[in-house]
């Protein structure tokens, strides 16, 4: 009987790991399907120049926002830009520390359309690290995208967001 | 195995046939007797179905009238909050608990629980994690205020001090509910009487079975799950916060894998409960035994499948939303099955309607309510609207409490002969049926309405045109409650007296315990195991 009890707790103990066997499992399910607006990246090398399909224009709009207890302004140059496919374009975005001390804070993107996320690459983004900002800093901040040729059809417009996030330098 | 220690202890430990109860306090503390047990269990339920209770009142209460006349919307928050935990883990859950304890062992025809020291141990963390959960109403954060969903980031990065002291709580009715299965599982298992085949079992004791499997299966994901907002508050760790990398919406995904299978751990039991008392008062064996197993195992496994549906307008692809409305939807075909087993028994059945038959069939009737507004619900395009409104308060407080509660309630009447001796007053307990019956539905049938015209979930005021509906659930609420502190009169009235109940006490009750047992049954029961036909 207590061999069959002892047996039973195994059970619960692989799904306490489940649990957490979730989080990764969520991640990889986001990135194999696109969803959540999990943007992709891609090195600059891997790109080929030929391939831009100049029949297709695509709306790429551009957002920020700052999270509570991060004293930055932040804002986009260029509100929207027209793009072709599998060409590499640069957008600029303009962060302005209000505070007198050295803050940090971390870019989180999102696009959307949802399934528009995966065909939208980046070769370079302040959102790959950490950004450091000291007192009353104001900085420039590119990012580097290109739209895949693949991407649907139905997609004639994209909003790439960014929020950044304040980080606790503990 | 059981038969062999009871055949080499036969000529040792016939003493312990006249062995009864220790004598003062101690005896419930230390206690490892099933049926001790499952009265502690069962009255710690009723203690928390009170408390929880209360708390609903403040919430009718407020929405009596529009506008903020009693409580802060902040302590408003409190109470949806605590309220939800304190009827879930504390109530509904225990209840189950408490009768498996008293009734399986009685029913399979053994002594007691497999495990009857972590039996002990499995109650009295209760006791602690409740009170460590009610302790938070007094602290100066107050208590949680974040939905019994405690969807991040508003349990972790905005939520008040005292959630450490709900993260703790939540863990121990955790290992509480684990203990508990296993010792469900393992009693079942290795204990039958000689000839108590697993398709023999009672249906409560089945659908305990299978609703043992679900909570050691779901409730470490909820440990999991508090876990990980535990190290996001103060370990730095991301598992929710968009800012590290983490996720807000995968945590709703973690609390529905576990949440769905948890609603059917609250009504398994329950239609084992109701597949014991239909046949007794329709004098009739139950129809389709074999097709019940089936509907209650298929339930659960597909409540593994469906948990996405509680969360239609987070933003899922389409492709996403079909599969779990159709999954979701599949699942009304064994509980349909279930249902029509029940009608297909009372029909042409020889039926009387004594207390329990009555709380039986008023499960029967609005769990079948609830049943339906939960479909409504499971079709994604349509659930954009209900969302979050009260319509969707409406649909589980039909299925939990005129389902699960109702079912317990049954529970009671029907076997509380046979545990203490004595019959409950019979008019009492028809005027307990009839008025809390009434009542509930002028308290919950409005809130269909409510939902549907648009009313929030949580929120302590609302628009005028909402004002008459909200009276009438109010008024249908305070008399829901009063119903419940008259039901504590008759419970404390069966036990101290009444008239003695027979052992068979209902003309058709079969089973083990009606069969072979004396009302009250001793205190070991089963020493030697009973012939099972």
């Amino acid at each position: 009987m207590n061999k069959s009890a002892l047996k039973l707790a195994i059970i619960p103990l692989l799904m306490f790991g489940f649990g957490f066997a979730l989080v990764p499992l969520y991640d990889v399910f986001c990135d194999i399907t696109g969803l959540n607006g999990k943007t992709g990246r891609v090195e600059a090398s891997e790109i080929n120049a030929d391939l831009v399909d100049r029949s297709r224009t695509i709306e790429v709009r551009f957002l920020a926002n700052t999270n509570t207890g991060l004293p930055w302004s932040f804002e986009p140059l260029v509100k929207k830009m027209q793009v072709h496919p599998g060409q590499v374009y640069e957008a600029v975005y303009r962060v302005r520390s209000a505070s007198d001390n050295k803050t940090m804070g971390q870019a989180v993107p999102s696009v959307s359309p949802g399934l528009a996320a995966q065909h939208f690459n980046k070769t370079e983004c302040f959102c790959f690290t950490q950004q450091e900002l000291e007192g009353r800093e104001t900085r420039d901040m590119p990012i580097q995208f290109i739209v895949d040729t693949d991407i649907s059809a139905d997609i004639e417009q994209i909003t790439l967001s960014y929020t950044f996030f304040s980080v606790d330098q503990g | 195995m059981y038969n062999e220690t009871t055949h080499d202890g036969e000529g040792a430990h016939s003493d312990h046939d006249h062995h009864g109860p220790a004598k003062g306090l101690m005896r419930w503390v230390t206690t490892t007797n099933h049926k001790d047990i499952g009265t502690l269990y069962l009255w710690l339920s009723f203690t928390m179905l009170l408390y929880g209770g209360s708390m609903a009142m403040v919430i009718r209460l407020e929405l009596f009238q529009p506008g903020l006349q009693w409580v802060e919307p902040h302590f408003f928050n409190q109470m949806t909050t605590m309220h939800g935990l304190v009827m879930v883990f504390g109530a509904i859950m225990p209840a189950f608990v408490g009768l498996a304890n008293w009734l399986i062992p009685m029913m399979i025809g053994a002594p007691d629980m497999a495990l009857p020291r972590m039996n002990n141990w499995s109650f009295w963390i209760l006791p602690f994690a409740f009170t460590m959960l009610a302790s938070t109403t007094l602290m100066e954060s107050g208590a949680p205020a974040f939905g019994w969903t405690f969807y991040a980031p508003l349990s972790t990065t905005f939520a008040p001090d005292s959630t450490d002291f709900f993260i703790f709580a939540v863990h121990l009715m955790g290992i509480s509910s684990v203990m508990g299965a296993i010792n469900v599982i393992a009693t079942i298992l290795n204990m039958r009487a000689p000839g108590m085949t697993l398709m023999k079992m009672p249906l409560f004791v089945w659908t305990w079975l299978i609703t043992a499997y679900l909570l050691i299966a779901v409730m470490p994901v909820l440990a999991g799950a508090v876990t990980m907002m535990l190290t996001d508050r103060h370990f730095g760790t991301s598992f929710f916060d968009a800012a590290g990398g983490g996720d807000p919406v995968m945590f709703q995904h973690i609390f529905w894998f576990f949440g769905h299978p948890e609603v059917y751990i609250m009504i398994l039991p329950a239609f084992g409960v109701i597949s014991a008392i239909i046949p007794t008062f329709a004098r009739k064996p139950l129809f389709g035994y074999s097709s019940m197993v089936y509907a209650t195992a298929s339930i659960a496994i597909l409540s593994f499948m469906v948990w996405a549906h509680h969360m239609f307008t987070t933003g899922m692809p389409v492709a996403g939303e079909l599969y779990f409305m159709y999954a979701t939807i599949l699942i009304s075909v064994p509980t349909g099955v279930k249902v029509f087993n029940w009608v297909t028994t009372m029909w042409k059945g020889s039926m009387t309607f004594e207390t329990p038959m009555l709380w039986a069939l008023g499960f029967i009737v609005m769990f079948t309510i609830g049943g339906l507004s939960g479909l409504m619900l499971g079709v994604a395009p349509v659930d954009t609207q209900y969302h979050d409104t009260y319509f969707v308060v409406a649909h589980f407080h039909y299925v939990l409490v005129t389902g699960a509660l109702y079912s317990i309630i049954a529970a009671f009447y029907y076997w509380v002969p046979k545990w203490t001796g004595h019959m409950y007053d019979e008019r009492l307990g028809k005027i307990h049926f009839w008025w809390s019956t009434i009542a509930v539905n002028v308290l919950f049938f409005p809130q269909h309405f409510l939902g549907l015209a648009g009313m929030p979930r949580r929120i302590p005021d609302y628009s005028l045109q909402f004002a008459e509906f909200n009276m009438i659930s109010s008024i249908g609420g305070f008399a829901f409650g009063l119903a419940q502190v008259f039901f504590l009169y008759i419970v404390i009235k069966t036990i101290k007296g009444g008239e003695k109940a027979t052992d068979r006490v209902w003309e058709g009750a079969t089973g083990l315990e009606f069969e072979h047992l004396s009302s009250p049954p001793p205190y070991h029961s089963f020493n030697e195991a009973p012939p099972v036909k």
